[in-house]
């Protein structure tokens, strides 16, 4: 097996704490997340290159891998029922994809009105979007790497502390030309990000030779 | 904008406190399931009445108050669910805001729907089952060839089409809610089917709380192991109760409260 880790980078970019990014991964390719500084949710959709009404979904995912969370050898499956990419290294353990994103309406109803005002995941992804044409419509149950969400047998449903040290990493190989959109998540009223939002590193890496 | 420590205790210990009433004081509040024989639909309430039989959907709107009771005749049947607000149907049922709003996976009597936008879509003002699903969805093609051995209908197929005859498509279709589906999870994470969770006769009453469009796909869970035909399941949209002050639903939880506060803007 080849450590993809020896192949270097031909793209790296760091995404500053709150941002949105996007960018093609075309068949092989492997996207490297690394959660630079620790404990930071980041929030990811993927659409299919050639037919973006093609995108990830996170019922289909969980049906086909038959458990609740994201780990080592998750397949990521699209509403057409393909294998979109899957995970092919991950030094954190569990991600989610259950619990969606943070909008400012749902922080409004969760944690009061007056954070309506806050910038959330939601804004980021229709801003990210709108340069592909694509608009709120679009937006379907996301991944959130790194995000520790437990769901235990009585059905309760909590964001607990993020489990993802400084350094930690979540590789995606992409079966088919993806694009990959992520929200790094500016969320300050839960303990996914810590309470305190901070940035992030994506690297690409091509399919070994 | 990085956050002070101040910043951060504050929005922890608010954290915390919304994590104790929603996942130890609300639960408490909630009722017992609604008895097989109880809360008859009056028939002069009742505005239409539709048996969809298994494998497939229909299509309906319900305004503002009016409710949706959906009955599992045999104990073999799964409804799965989507709706979009029919003023603007970009707006639309959000599992995932459902879950995490109300704390929990699991919902049953005196629970919400939520849309995307912060808005309670349905009440569920009465449930006799109180075991479906939000977090697997309905059958597929390949789920139906995998556990039949042989193509046949399916939700995503019956929501596909739905979508087509009301000007809608693929992108508008996103996570639903399969009711009659008891989905629990193991110790690691796995799905597992709760066996003896499904009766004949359960029902469920979803009392809109904004105008919605709405798909019902009859079709039996991709986690069933019963590879059942399924059975037929009876629809009946009918003019619910008024909701008073004291109201299950809308009282339910601080978070309950505010999605309606919002909602209510909506119709003021």
């Amino acid at each position: 097996m080849t450590d993809q880790a020896v192949v270097n980078p031909s793209y790296v970019f760091d995404i500053p704490s709150e941002r949105p990014w996007s960018r093609v991964l075309k068949k092989g390719q492997t996207l490297r997340i690394i959660d630079s500084e620790g404990q930071q949710a980041v929030d990811a959709l993927l659409y299919c290159a050639d037919d973006l009404a093609e995108r990830y979904s996170s019922q289909d995912t969980l049906r086909v891998q038959g458990s609740a969370y994201i780990e080592l050898g998750t397949k990521l499956i699209s509403n057409r029922g393909r294998v979109m990419a899957r995970i092919t290294a991950d030094s954190c353990g569990r991600h989610d994809t259950s619990a969606g994103c943070c909008s400012c309406e749902s922080n409004a109803v969760r944690f009061g009105e007056a954070t309506k005002y806050q910038h959330a995941c939601r804004e980021n992804f229709m801003l990210e979007l709108s340069k592909h044409g694509l608009t709120k419509r679009d937006i379907v149950s996301n991944l959130n790497f790194f995000m520790n969400v437990p769901i235990d047998a009585n059905g309760n449903f909590t964001v607990v502390d993020g489990i993802s040290a400084p350094g930690n990493y979540v590789d995606v190989t992409a079966d088919i030309d993806v694009l990959f959109v992520i929200s790094n998540c500016p969320q300050v009223n839960n303990p996914c990000n810590g309470f305190n939002p901070t940035p992030i590193r994506v690297e690409i890496r091509d399919a070994p030779v | 904008m990085a956050q002070t420590q101040a910043q951060i205790a504050d929005n922890r210990r608010r954290y915390e406190e919304l994590r104790a009433a929603g996942q130890e004081l609300t639960p408490k509040g909630l009722p017992e399931p609604t008895a097989l024989n109880g809360a008859p639909i009056s028939p002069d309430a009742v505005i239409h009445r539709e048996v969809v039989p298994s494998g497939w959907y229909t299509t309906l709107l319900l305004r503002r108050g009016e409710a949706l009771r959906i009955i599992d005749e045999t104990g073999n049947a799964s409804v799965s669910l989507l709706a979009w607000r029919e003023e603007d149907t970009s707006e639309r049922i959000n599992c995932a805001d459902t879950i995490k709003v109300q704390w929990s996976a699991a919902i049953s009597k005196g629970r919400v729907i939520l849309s995307d936008m912060g808005h309670v879509a349905f009440s569920l003002i009465e449930d006799s089952s109180g075991a479906h699903d939000l977090l697997v969805g309905g059958s597929t093609p390949a789920s139906v060839a995998a556990s039949t051995g042989a193509s046949g209908r399916n939700t995503q197929e019956n929501f596909l089409a739905a979508a087509s005859k009301i000007g809608l498509g693929v992108r508008d279709i996103s996570p639903c809610i399969t009711f009659f589906a008891p989905v629990a999870l193991d110790d690691v994470g796995r799905f597992i089917w709760t066996e003896g969770r499904k009766r004949a006769g359960d029902f469920v009453d979803l009392r809109a709380e904004m105008n919605l469009i709405v798909v019902a796909s009859n079709c039996t869970h991709p986690l069933n192991p019963v590879a059942s035909t399924g059975g037929s399941a009876t629809l009946v949209r009918h003019r619910a109760p008024p909701a008073g002050p004291e109201d299950l639903c809308r009282t339910a939880s601080p978070e309950a409260m505010r999605a309606f506060a919002f909602t209510d803007r909506l119709y003021a």
